[in-house]
């Protein structure tokens, strides 16, 4: 394993002071904890807190700010943060008019988070949560744990942090960030696996010619792998299962992200966006607005998922609103 | 001289930690690659925060319990934490640990996994191999067995557990996105459960 790092041990919290260092207009650490916050402080409005295991980068941290999240949460790698850390964000943001768990649907993930919530809701916060699980390699089925919460993720910071700046109320932030949730699919695939720094080794092995589709973004093996074959091919198969959710109709304006897994140049990137457009397009969606980046990464995981998120007038408004945060600014 | 309760947690912590690379090898096959770093990581907690020196046996296991929650992270914390928890509440005020104590400790234990985890037994995970631990370890002391008789026994029936956890398909936790592809590999929660037992049994054998 070759790594930048200093030790496996001091990651997240060297992470953390070093996007501090970088961004010290939009977040601020609270002290002892592996929490970011917005530098400013809390304002009276509905507060977001997400967070997760480390290795998105730029998520969770990099979306504090104005229009997006009040509070990230950063566990361990690829490990959920512990219910101490949640609590103290989500006192940290209070601004008095509740705080909106955004929680990607991990068994972890999930338990961490409601225990936080707990913990709150003893101390007199109102707190309410949502559940992300846009990821479509996954059965959704009560025998399993339900689908992963991914790259979806980013609009439900997006719109969701838009409404409450806008200065909706608690009930009303989830009711948008809900619907955001229950319009948006993706789905994902690896060329390259990650590689988790306290592991070592990638967390799975591909042949040269080998691909893993369905993926998740913590090295878990996907659903399959397959030879390679064009990205124009890839791009098919993940938007067919995508697009069989019956979600999108002809004549819906669509929000569409290609995400980049961490290791994948932009370059592969934007050549997937061309034909991902081309296809949207040719199935008579209207694209109202395009992200091609590493919003949601998996360390130097080389691959990349795709976002579709239906739209609504109140979705777009929202996805249009201005954002300014260290990975996600917007006019 | 450490107290009773401190070498127990102790001999847990010494298993769990020579294998971390174990239990993640495990977890890197069927999960996230990272349940013996958490594990390792937690008990080296536990092992610093519990007081070395304390009689009661629920107050150390409630303290482990709560630093395990705030350092394991997953869904380990959670689960593990709880489980240790509500054993200490059972086990609350007592210096000594009769063969009773230990049933009504691993019943309380596994209430709680259940509970946080809203799993049963047949789901790959750590139910796997304690619930049937538990129900062998009852099944001893009703017919007269001492406590390491029992437990042993107990021991036997986690590591079954184990093996059954191989011949299933995960339908909890990070397993369950591999479907059909979970077979042949042995749960890694189940496992590190099952060293629990064991580090119990051989720190009562003495």
């Amino acid at each position: 394993m070759k790594k930048l790092i200093n030790g496996v041990d001091g990651i997240v919290s060297e992470m953390l002071d070093g996007m501090v260092a970088a961004f010290p207009q939009y977040v601020k650490r609270l002290e002892g904890f592996e929490v970011l916050v917005r530098a400013a402080g809390p304002t009276p409005k509905v507060a977001l807190v997400s967070g997760g295991g480390s290795g998105h980068e730029p998520s969770h941290g990099g979306y504090v700010g104005k229009g997006m999240l009040d509070g990230a949460v950063a566990g361990a790698v690829f490990t959920s943060p512990t219910p101490d850390q949640v609590f103290e964000a989500i006192k940290a943001v209070n601004g008095g008019k509740g705080v909106l768990l955004v929680i990607k649907n991990y068994t972890g993930d999930v338990m961490n988070f409601e225990m936080a919530s707990d913990m709150a809701e003893d101390e007199g916060i109102e707190v309410a949560q949502v559940i992300v699980a846009d990821d479509v390699a996954v059965q959704n089925s009560t025998w399993t744990t339900g689908r992963r919460g991914i790259a979806g993720t980013v609009f439900v910071h997006k719109i969701a942090g838009a409404a409450a700046e806008a200065g909706l109320g608690l009930a009303d932030v989830k009711r948008v960030a809900e619907k955001v949730i229950a319009n948006v699919r993706s789905m994902g695939m690896a060329v390259n696996a990650c590689t988790v720094p306290a592991a070592g080794k990638p967390s799975f092995e591909l042949k040269d010619d080998e691909v893993e589709i369905g993926i998740g973004i913590h090295g878990e093996p996907g659903t399959h792998r397959e030879k390679i074959s064009p990205v124009n091919d890839i791009a098919d198969k993940l938007l067919e299962k995508i697009l069989a959710e019956g979600i999108y109709k002809a004549g819906d304006e669509v929000a569409v992200m290609i995400n980049g897994m961490g290791g994948t140049p932009l370059m592969e990137l934007f050549v997937a966006n061309k034909h991902v457009n081309e296809v949207v397009k040719a199935k008579g969606l209207t694209v109202a607005k395009t992200l091609v980046g590493n919003y949601m990464t998996s360390l130097d995981m080389e691959g990349f998922s795709i976002t579709l998120l239906k739209l609504d007038a109140e979705l777009k408004k929202y996805l249009a609103a201005p954002a300014d945060t260290p990975a996600f600014v917007q006019f | 001289m450490p107290g009773r309760v401190y070498q127990c947690l102790s001999k847990i912590g010494e298993s769990i930690i020579a294998n971390k690379d174990f239990l993640t090898e495990l977890d890197r096959e069927i999960g996230d690659s990272d349940h013996g770093i958490n594990m390792a990581r937690g008990f080296h907690a536990v092992l610093e925060k519990v007081d070395p020196e304390a009689a009661d046996i629920g107050a150390s296991l409630k303290k482990a319990g709560m630093t395990l929650l705030s350092t394991v992270g997953g869904a380990s914390g959670p689960l593990y934490g709880t489980a240790y928890m509500e054993a200490g509440k059972v086990l609350a005020g007592k210096t000594e640990l009769t063969a009773e104590d230990m049933k009504a400790a691993l019943e309380a234990a596994i209430a709680g996994i259940q509970k946080r985890g809203k799993a049963v037994k047949g789901e790959k995970t750590m139910l796997d191999a304690i619930i049937p631990a538990s129900e062998t370890y009852a099944a001893k002391i009703a017919e007269g067995a001492d406590i390491v008789s029992a437990l042993t026994a107990a021991c036997q029936s986690a590591r079954e557990g184990v093996e059954y956890t191989k011949t299933i398909i995960a339908t909890k936790g990070r397993a369950s996105y591999l479907g059909e592809r979970s077979i042949g590999h042995q749960d890694p929660g189940a496992t590190s459960a099952t060293l629990t037992l064991e580090a119990i049994r051989d720190f009562l054998r003495g």
